[in-house]
C-alpha cells in the first residue's frame, strides 16, 4: 500500500477495459488493469488459453489491443491483475480511490493483491444476461444464453444435445449458430419480436453497415443447420422433473400477450434465456455517481459525451453505460481512457476525440434501434404463476412478492426485498433485481423506474469478501495521501 | 378525510409507530399513521430485530424491556409466527477474568431485578455454542433473549392495525403542525391538513425535526451502526452471541467508533454480525474500519467464521437521547404532542412495552409503567443524569 | 478445439471425471453428463449451471473440502475431488491457544 497511486485504474478487460487501458496507457499514465478473468478479453472475447480466435467475432480488433497490452505491460506503464475482483472502492476525501480486491475465486491466483490505490478510476464492468422467470425456470438444463455461449468458447463444452435459444435481441443468433457448429441440434430459436423491425429503421441499421452484414452471416448459418426461427414467440413454460425436458413454445402479439391456440412443445434438453442484457453498475452506484434508465429499460450510468461519470475522476464505458455490443464498447472504452489522460494533464488529442464521438454516436443510434426493436415484452408478468420462483436464491416465488405487496403495503422494491427476501441470496438480487422491479411495478399498475433499479441495484459489497479478509484490512485503512517523494 | 379527523395521527411507520397504532387501535383510537418514505424506511428495516434484556442494567429501561417482552409473548403472541418471533435466548461470554466477575456482578443484580440469568462456567460454554473460540473465561446464558423479523413486525403490526381500521399513509411528509395557541391540533402535510385530537411523534432519528415543528427541543439523534451478513451456512450459531464488553458499549457517550461483537443465525442460514456505534450525522457512506472490525470481533468469537464470506453489508441510524432512556409521553411544551422514540439499538424489542404505555396514557389509563424517567421535556432541567 | 491436448481424471462424488486441460470444473461436470450439483436449501430442488460467468452463485460446489466454489469458474484440475453438500465448518481444536479477546 506505500506504492504510490497509479494515475488510472481500470475495471475490467473486456472490450472496453482493454481499450482504455491501452488508450491511457499509450498516453502516458500508469494504469492498473484489475479483472476477474485469467486472461483479457471479457465475455465477449471470453477464450480458451492459446485460442486463435475461430468462431470470434472481430478477433483482429482483440488481437491488436492484446498486443499492445503486452508492450505496455512489459514496460511499468500498465500493470494487469488478472483473476481479481473489486469488492469496494474507498475514498477519504480528495485522496485517490482505493480498490479492494479480492481473488476471483478461491485459491485463483499465489499472489493476491489486497489493494490498488490510483488517481482515477474507469469503470469498465460489463454485463450479464437479463432474465425474465417463467415456471420450470429453474431446472438443470435451462440457462443464461451468455452462459452457454461461455462454456463453448471457454471450455469448448456444448451444454446440451437439442436446445432452445429463446428471448430477445440479436445476441440469440450466435448463441444459437455456436451450439448448432458444435453438433448440438437447435430445435428452435424463439424470439418476442419481430427483428425484421430493426432492418426497417434506416438510422439505426444503416448507420453500422457491418451489423447488418453479421445478421445476415447468421441468417444463414440458422438456414443452413436447419434452425427453425421462431418471431413472436415465447418459452412460457418448461417442464422436466429433476432436469428440462421440453418446454412450451406460444405465439405473443406485440405486448407479450399469450396469443391462445398457438401453443406448441418442444422436446428438449437445454434452454439457453436471454432478453438482452443487465450492466454491472454496483461499483457505479457504490461510488455515488449518477445512474438512469438506459434504452433497454436497464440502470446504466450517467456519463457525459467524454464518459466522466458524475463523480469527479470517475469514467464509465462499455455495457455500464448501456448495452450496445463490443464495437462500441471498444469506442468507448478508448474515449474514455484518453479523456483520462487529458483530465490528467496529457495534450487533448482532438480530432482522434472526435472521430471516437462520432464513432460512439453511430453506435448507439445503432443500439436504440435494436432495443426499441427488442423490448422486454410489456405482459411478460402474465405468464407467471404464483408458484414461479422469482429469485433462485432465496426460492421466494411470484406469489409471496406479490402477497407483500398487496396484503403489507410493499410497493416499492426495497420494502419488498426485506419483507419477501427477493434479491438477498448469493447473487444479492443480479439475476432477479429486474424481474422483481417489473413484478411490482406491473402489479401497481405503473411503469419500472430508475428509482426502483436503483433500490435493487445498491451493494455496498460489490463481491463476497471472507470475514478473515476484512479482518486483515489495514488499520487505519489508508495514511494520508502525501505527495510522492519519489516522483521524479 | 371527513368529518373532524382521526384521534391520533402517528407520524412515522417504523416500528414505534406501529406497534403505537396497533395498541391505539385495539384501545379504540382511531388512528392515521404517515409516513414521509415507505414502511419501515427509516431504522427498523435496518436492524436485526434484537429483543433483549440481557444487555440492560437494572433501572427503568430493564422495566421498559421485562414489560415489552411480556407483551410480545402475551399481547402480540397469537402473531409471533408473523414476524418469526424466536426465544432463541442471548449467550454473553466474557475473554477474560475481569469481565467474567463483572458479568457474574451484573447477572446477580438483574437476577434481583426478575431477568432471567443463568451463570456459565468457561468450560460449559462449548455446550451452549460448540463453535466457540476455546479460551473464553466464562459467561452467562438468558433465556429470555428474542429475537424477531423487524420488518415483518412492522408490516404486520401496520396491517392488523389497518385490519381495525386504522389509515396507513405512506409517501405523505408532515412539513407543520396544526396549533391552537400552544395545543397542537393535527398536521399539515404535502397533501393537505389533518386535524387530529393527538399527533405522535414517531420519526426516529428524525423526531428531533419533528418536535422542532412544534418549537420543542427534543435530543435525539443518530448513531450509525453497521451490520454484515454472511453466506447461508449450516447451522453455527445456535443463540445470540455477544461480549460482555457489549453492554458497556451500548450505554457509552463516546462519538468515535465503537464495536463489540454480536454474533447470531438468522432463519435464512445467514449470520448476522454487528455491532459498530458511531455518532456522524446521516452520513451513509460504507465504512471499511468498521466492516474489519466487526468481521475480526466475530471472527475472535467464532474462528471458523474466517473463511466465511460477507455477502452484503447494511447500516442503519439508531436514535438515541443523551441519557440513553427513550422518550415516551406527552410534551407538556406543546399540549397534543405525543413522543415515543429515542430507543437507540433497542427499538424492535421496545417498541412493544412502548406502544402499550402509549395507548393507555392516549386513553387516559394508567400506563402499566410510570413514565416519569421517559418524559420528553426532562431535558430541559439542566444537566440529564448520566 | 483442445481436443489432442492429454485429459486428466477428478472426481464427483468419488465418481472418476476425464477432463481437458483449461476446462472449467462446470465443464468437466457437464461432459460427463453431470447437469445438477447441489440441492438447495430450502425446497431441496437440484441446481448446476446457470450463468456460467461467476454472476448468479447457482453452480456452487465443494472442491477440496472448500464450500461454496463456483463451478463456472474454478478450472479442472488433475486429482480434484468434487462433492455436492458442503461440509460443516471445522470446529475450533480443544487446545487453548486462541483467545477471543
Amino acid at each position: 500500500m506505500n506504492e504510490r497511486p497509479f494515475d488510472l485504474a481500470v475495471v475490467g478487460a473486456g472490450p472496453a477495459g482493454l481499450a482504455a487501458a491501452v488508450a491511457a496507457g499509450e498516453s502516458g499514465l500508469r494504469v492498473a488493469l484489475v479483472d476477474a478473468g485469467p486472461r483479457p478479453g471479457g465475455q465477449f472475447w471470453r477464450h480458451a488459453e492459446g485460442a486463435d480466435g475461430a468462431g470470434h467475432h472481430d478477433w483482429e480488433t482483440f488481437a491488436s489491443l492484446r498486443s499492445r497490452l503486452r508492450r505496455l505491460t512489459a514496460g511499468t506503464r500498465v500493470r494487469h491483475l488478472p483473476l481479481h475482483q473489486v469488492w469496494a472502492v474507498d475514498r477519504a476525501g480528495d485522496a485517490p480511490f482505493t480498490l479492494r480486491l479480492t481473488p476471483a475465486f478461491d485459491g485463483a491466483t499465489d499472489e493476491v493483491t489486497p489493494a490498488v490505490r490510483a488517481r482515477a478510476i474507469a469503470l469498465c464492468t460489463g454485463g450479464y444476461d437479463r432474465q425474465l422467470p417463467v415456471p420450470g425456470w429453474t431446472l438443470p438444463g435451462v440457462m443464461a444464453a451468455g452462459g452457454v455461449q461461455a462454456l463453448l468458447k471457454g471450455s469448448g463444452t456444448v451444454a446440451g444435445r437439442r436446445a432452445v435459444v429463446a428471448g430477445t435481441g440479436p445476441f440469440l443468433l450466435p448463441v444459437a449458430t455456436g451450439l448448432a457448429a458444435a453438433g448440438a441440434e437447435v430445435a428452435a430459436v424463439v424470439e418476442a419480436a419481430r427483428p425484421a423491425d430493426w432492418l426497417r429503421r434506416p438510422l439505426g441499421a444503416a448507420a453500422v453497415p457491418g451489423k447488418a452484414v453479421e445478421g445476415a452471416g447468421y441468417a444463414a448459418a440458422l438456414l443452413r443447420h436447419r434452425v427453425p426461427y421462431l418471431t413472436r414467440s415465447a418459452v412460457t413454460r418448461v417442464h422436466g422433473g429433476d432436469e428440462v425436458t421440453a418446454v412450451t413454445v406460444e405465439r405473443v402479439d406485440g405486448s407479450g400477450r399469450v396469443v391462445p391456440g398457438r401453443t406448441r412443445r418442444l422436446a428438449v434438453d437445454l434452454v439457453a434465456f436471454g432478453w438482452g442484457f443487465t450492466p454491472s453498475l454496483e461499483l457505479v452506484v457504490a461510488l455515488g455517481a449518477g445512474t438512469e434508465r438506459g434504452a433497454d429499460g436497464s440502470l446504466v450510468a450517467t456519463v457525459d459525451r467524454a464518459r466522466r461519470a458524475t463523480v469527479p475522476g470517475v469514467y464509465v464505458a462499455g455495457e455500464a453505460t448501456g448495452v450496445g455490443g463490443a464495437a462500441k464498447a471498444v469506442a468507448e472504452g478508448e474515449l474514455a481512457g484518453l479523456t483520462a489522460a487529458v483530465d490528467a494533464g496529457r495534450p487533448a488529442p482532438t480530432k482522434r476525440g472526435r472521430r471516437l464521438a462520432a464513432r460512439i454516436a453511430r453506435a448507439e443510434r445503432f443500439a436504440e434501434a435494436m432495443h426499441a426493436a427488442h423490448p422486454v415484452p410489456e405482459r411478460w408478468t402474465e405468464w407467471l404463476t404464483e408458484a414461479t420462483v422469482l429469485c433462485r436464491c432465496e426460492e421466494v416465488t411470484v406469489g409471496a412478492v406479490e402477497r407483500a405487496r398487496e396484503d403489507l403495503g410493499a410497493g416499492d422494491p426495497r420494502t419488498a426485498k426485506l419483507l419477501a427476501r427477493p434479491g438477498m441470496g448469493w447473487c444479492q438480487g443480479r439475476v432477479c433485481g429486474f424481474a422483481t422491479a417489473a413484478l411490482l411495478a406491473a402489479g401497481a399498475g405503473r411503469a419500472v423506474t430508475a428509482e426502483d433499479l436503483r433500490a435493487l441495484g445498491k451493494r455496498p459489497l460489490a463481491a463476497p469478501v471472507t470475514l478473515g479478509e476484512l479482518a486483515a484490512l489495514p488499520e487505519p485503512p489508508d495514511p494520508p495521501d502525501f505527495p510522492d517523494p519519489d516522483t521524479a | 378525510m371527513s368529518g373532524r379527523g382521526p384521534d391520533v395521527v402517528v407520524i412515522g411507520a417504523g416500528i414505534i409507530g406501529a406497534a403505537g397504532a396497533w395498541f391505539a387501535t385495539r384501545a379504540g383510537l382511531r388512528v392515521t399513521v404517515l409516513d414521509r418514505g415507505p414502511l419501515a424506511g427509516g431504522t427498523s428495516g435496518r436492524g436485526e430485530g434484537n429483543l433483549l434484556v440481557s444487555d440492560k442494567e437494572p433501572g427503568p429501561e430493564l422495566d421498559l424491556a421485562l414489560l415489552s417482552r411480556r407483551v410480545w409473548r402475551e399481547d402480540l403472541g397469537e402473531h409471533a409466527g408473523l414476524w418469526e418471533f424466536d426465544e432463541k435466548g442471548g449467550l454473553v461470554v466474557a475473554a477474560t477474568d475481569a469481565s467474567a466477575a463483572g458479568l457474574a456482578e451484573l447477572t446477580r443484580r438483574q437476577r434481583a431485578a426478575g431477568v432471567d440469568a443463568v451463570d456459565v462456567g468457561a468450560d460449559e460454554l462449548p455446550a451452549y455454542e460448540p463453535q466457540l473460540a476455546p479460551g473464553l473465561r466464562g459467561g452467562a446464558f438468558y433465556p429470555g433473549d428474542a429475537q424477531v423479523q423487524p420488518m415483518l413486525a412492522v408490516a404486520h403490526l401496520l396491517r392488523l392495525a389497518r385490519d381495525g381500521g386504522a389509515e396507513v399513509r405512506t409517501g405523505v411528509e408532515v412539513t407543520g403542525l396544526l396549533r391552537d395557541g400552544d395545543r397542537v391540533t393535527g398536521v399539515r402535510t404535502d397533501r393537505g391538513d389533518i386535524p387530529a385530537g393527538n399527533v405522535v411523534n414517531a420519526a426516529g432519528p428524525w423526531a428531533g425535526s419533528v418536535a422542532e415543528l412544534a418549537g420543542v427541543r427534543l435530543p435525539v439523534l443518530p448513531r450509525r451502526g453497521f451490520v454484515l451478513v454472511t453466506e447461508p451456512l449450516p447451522p453455527t450459531v445456535r443463540h445470540k452471541v455477544y461480549a460482555a464488553e457489549y453492554v458497556g458499549d451500548v450505554a457509552s457517550a463516546d462519538a468515535a467508533l465503537q464495536t463489540s461483537p454480536v454474533v447470531e443465525s438468522t432463519e435464512s442460514g445467514t449470520v448476522l454480525i454487528g455491532s459498530s456505534r458511531e455518532r456522524v450525522g446521516f452520513d451513509g457512506s460504507l465504512s471499511l474500519p468498521a466492516l474489519k472490525r466487526l468481521a475480526a470481533n466475530a471472527v475472535a468469537l467464532f474462528p471458523a467464521l474466517a473463511g466465511v464470506r460477507a455477502l452484503r453489508a447494511y447500516h442503519g441510524f439508531r436514535p438515541y437521547c443523551p441519557d440513553h432512556l427513550p422518550v415516551i409521553g406527552p410534551d407538556p411544551r406543546a399540549p397534543g404532542l405525543w413522543h415515543a422514540g429515542g430507543h437507540e439499538g433497542a427499538g424492535i424489542g421496545l417498541a412493544a412495552g412502548t406502544g402499550l404505555l402509549l395507548a393507555q396514557a392516549l386513553t387516559g389509563a394508567t400506563p402499566a409503567l410510570g413514565l416519569a424517567p421517559f418524559a420528553p421535556e426532562r431535558f430541559d432541567e439542566g444537566d440529564p443524569a448520566p | 478445439m483442445t481436443a489432442e491436448l492429454p485429459t486428466f481424471t477428478l472426481t464427483f462424488e468419488g465418481r472418476p471425471l476425464t477432463a481437458r486441460p483449461g476446462q472449467s470444473v462446470a465443464a468437466a461436470l457437464t461432459d460427463a453428463g453431470i447437469r445438477a450439483w447441489r440441492a438447495t436449501r430450502g425446497e431441496g430442488a437440484p441446481r448446476g449451471l446457470f450463468c456460467g460467468i461467476g454472476v448468479c452463485y447457482d453452480c456452487l460446489i465443494t472442491v477440496d473440502g472448500r464450500p461454496a466454489q463456483r463451478a463456472c469458474l474454478v478450472p479442472a484440475a488433475e486429482g480434484m475431488a468434487l462433492t455436492g453438500a458442503p461440509p460443516p465448518l471445522p470446529r475450533p481444536s480443544g487446545a487453548d491457544e486462541g483467545n477471543a479477546s
